[in-house]
């Protein structure tokens, strides 16, 4: 009896298909669109000072970016594997004709999907800020993009740490501080911890690493392809180690 | 006919724990195996390598021609695998996670419809089609479970404990519906049920501790116990030692001994030789020295017994041919 293959999109989609709508079939879904959008907009104009800057820009909006990011990406990619491994649905998952690059591509998608309507939920400030003045646009567009592969960057490292553990509340704990210590890397909170014995190149290369710097270049306005390679190579690179971690773990 | 799972020298390791020590095993289509052990003997993860969930430390797993390590996603499309506890997406719908199973599979649109309904049929899920998986009883978790293991009608089923927590009208409902795909398949089920051995199996195999302990049907491994074919005798205790003086004078039979005495009665056993049961013989010594037979059968043994010779270390003295 022979079938069609199924190519590799395929699974992804269906993969990514069931993901997306477990999101919205539980209460989740909306709480994370709630208080991103609420928190973010709230961040704009009390700490932000949105309109004591007197520029017609987002730059204020999307500053914040980083560190809202920083607790809540974890907070929905803390279940994509640790969820499946503890309920033991898993095995059941596993065992269907698929990949593990298709599946962990699939429920990626789902979560970065999911981000990506929360971020567009903010489009209300866009239009604010057009209606109050003449923003670059551009640069606004080119914002909502770094942002939204920043997101990509930092699920990507939390569905890293979801496929390592069961237990939800450590993949939330470890995502969060790695993801803290990827955002601040270009800081000397962090670097001074390796100035004192580490070699330059090392010191430098932390330092690049960090989402911060690479952030703050695409929000003023400076758009470089190294930036969008860096975030890109980011999530590559996370999956990958994702795969790993599912194919090494889920026989332990 | 060739073996469709083939298994060679496979063995498991989960750090200094072997949970699979060198196990070989082929099962043909148009078999039925009952995997029999104990706890903890390594069923699960047997079939979990089978299924391609674990890798085998070493040694080999052939399914329909594929091997494991190298074509996991063949051997996938062709295997329907019902885990242990049968985990599903429970804040799903049934008709939501069929779909799902149906995608993964590759079929589309009218094909993907056809399949489902086909499936919901079979298994009777349509009262539940529309429930989230959470809120079903665990009958219907475990038809749901079935369902997506037979959605592609695959060459080769293996079903871990699939009338676990099912009623009896479940249990037979289950069974029978093995037995009607049981021609064109090569299933596995593992089960504690050791009656279900005897009514869908056409072969079991039992293991402990990681290692084969016995194959055959359920007929050879009855004949495993030392008192299978052996034929109980009650008599009045009054006429005892007459019967069993009556009773030693057969021929074909590897002796006589006392199984019971309940108030006025009283059971004799005599064993059968080389599995000749000598039951005419019984009878016709026992009504010719003019003895009450109260009642006479042929003892089978039962495969719980066999079972906990072949595993209970504890009662592994108990049959010394094992």
């Amino acid at each position: 009896m022979r079938r069609r293959d199924t190519p590799l999109v395929f699974s992804v989609a269906a993969i990514a298909k069931r993901e997306l709508s477990g999101y919205f079939a539980t209460p989740v879904a909306y709480v994370f669109i709630v208080i991103f959008v609420a928190l973010s907009s709230a961040f704009t104009f009390y700490i932000g000072g949105f309109f004591e800057r007197g520029q017609a820009s987002l730059e204020s909006f999307f500053n914040f970016h980083p560190w809202l990011y920083m607790f809540l990406i974890p907070a929905v990619s803390m279940r994509l594997w640790s969820e499946e491994r503890k309920s033991g649905t898993i095995e059941m998952l596993m065992t269907l004709p698929i990949s593990t690059v298709a599946a962990v591509i699939g429920k990626f998608v789902a979560a970065w999907a999911f981000i990506a309507v929360a971020l567009a939920l903010t489009f209300p400030l866009w239009i604010t800020v057009n209606v109050l003045g003449q923003p670059d646009n551009g640069v606004i567009a080119a914002s909502y993009a770094g942002s939204l592969l920043m997101a990509g960057a930092f699920l990507a490292i939390g569905s890293c740490f979801s496929a390592l553990t069961r237990n939800q509340v450590i993949a939330f704990i470890v995502a969060a501080a790695v993801c803290f210590l990827f955002t601040m890397s270009g800081l000397d909170l962090v670097l001074d911890v390796f100035r004192g014995w580490a070699p330059h190149i090392l010191v430098d290369t932390i330092a690049s690493l960090s989402f911060l710097s690479h952030f703050d270049r695409v929000t003023k306005g400076l758009i470089d392809v190294r930036d969008l390679v860096f975030f890109v190579s980011m999530i590559a690179l996370w999956l990958y180690a994702t795969v790993v971690a599912v194919d090494v773990e889920r026989g332990a | 006919m060739s073996a469709m799972i083939a298994l060679d020298n496979v063995q498991k390791r989960f750090g200094s724990l072997t949970a699979v020590d060198d196990l070989t095993l082929s099962i043909a289509r148009g078999e039925v195996l009952g995997f029999l052990g104990p706890n903890g003997a390594g069923k699960t993860t047997t079939m979990r390598m089978i299924a391609g969930f674990l890798e085998p430390t070493g040694g080999s797993i052939q399914v329909c021609g594929f091997n494991v390590a190298t074509d996991p996603i063949e051997i996938k499309r062709r295997i329907g695998y019902l885990p242990e506890g049968a985990p599903i997406y429970g804040d799903m719908t049934c008709r939501g996670f069929l779909g799902f199973v149906a995608e993964v599979r590759g079929y589309r649109g009218a094909e993907k419809k056809r399949r489902i309904a086909e499936v919901v049929d079979t298994v009777s899920l349509n009262a539940v089609l529309n429930q989230t998986i959470d809120t079903l009883s665990k009958g219907f978790k475990r038809r749901v479970g079935l369902a997506q293991a037979i959605l592609h009608d695959p060459d080769v089923l293996i079903l871990d404990e699939p009338t676990d927590g099912l009623d009896p009208n479940q249990k037979h409902h289950v069974r029978e519906l093995i037995g009607t795909m049981a021609s064109d398949k090569a299933i596995i089920i593992s089960t504690h049920i050791l009656e279900e051995v005897e009514a869908v199996c056409t072969r079991a195999v039992v293991i402990n501790q990681g290692r084969l302990v016995a194959d055959g049907s359920a007929e050879e491994l009855l004949a495993r116990l030392p008192h299978h074919n052996a034929v109980a005798v009650t008599v009045p205790v009054a006429e005892a030692a007459a019967a069993r003086a009556a009773l030693l004078k057969l021929g074909h039979m590897g002796g006589v001994e006392d199984s019971d005495t309940k108030g006025v009665l009283t059971t004799l056993r005599v064993m059968p030789h080389n599995g000749y049961a000598p039951v005419a013989e019984v009878a016709h010594h026992l009504k010719s020295s003019d003895i009450t037979i109260e009642s006479l059968y042929v003892e089978r043994g039962r495969l719980d017994d066999v079972f906990r010779v072949l595993t209970d270390d504890a009662a592994a003295g108990y049959a010394p041919r094992v």
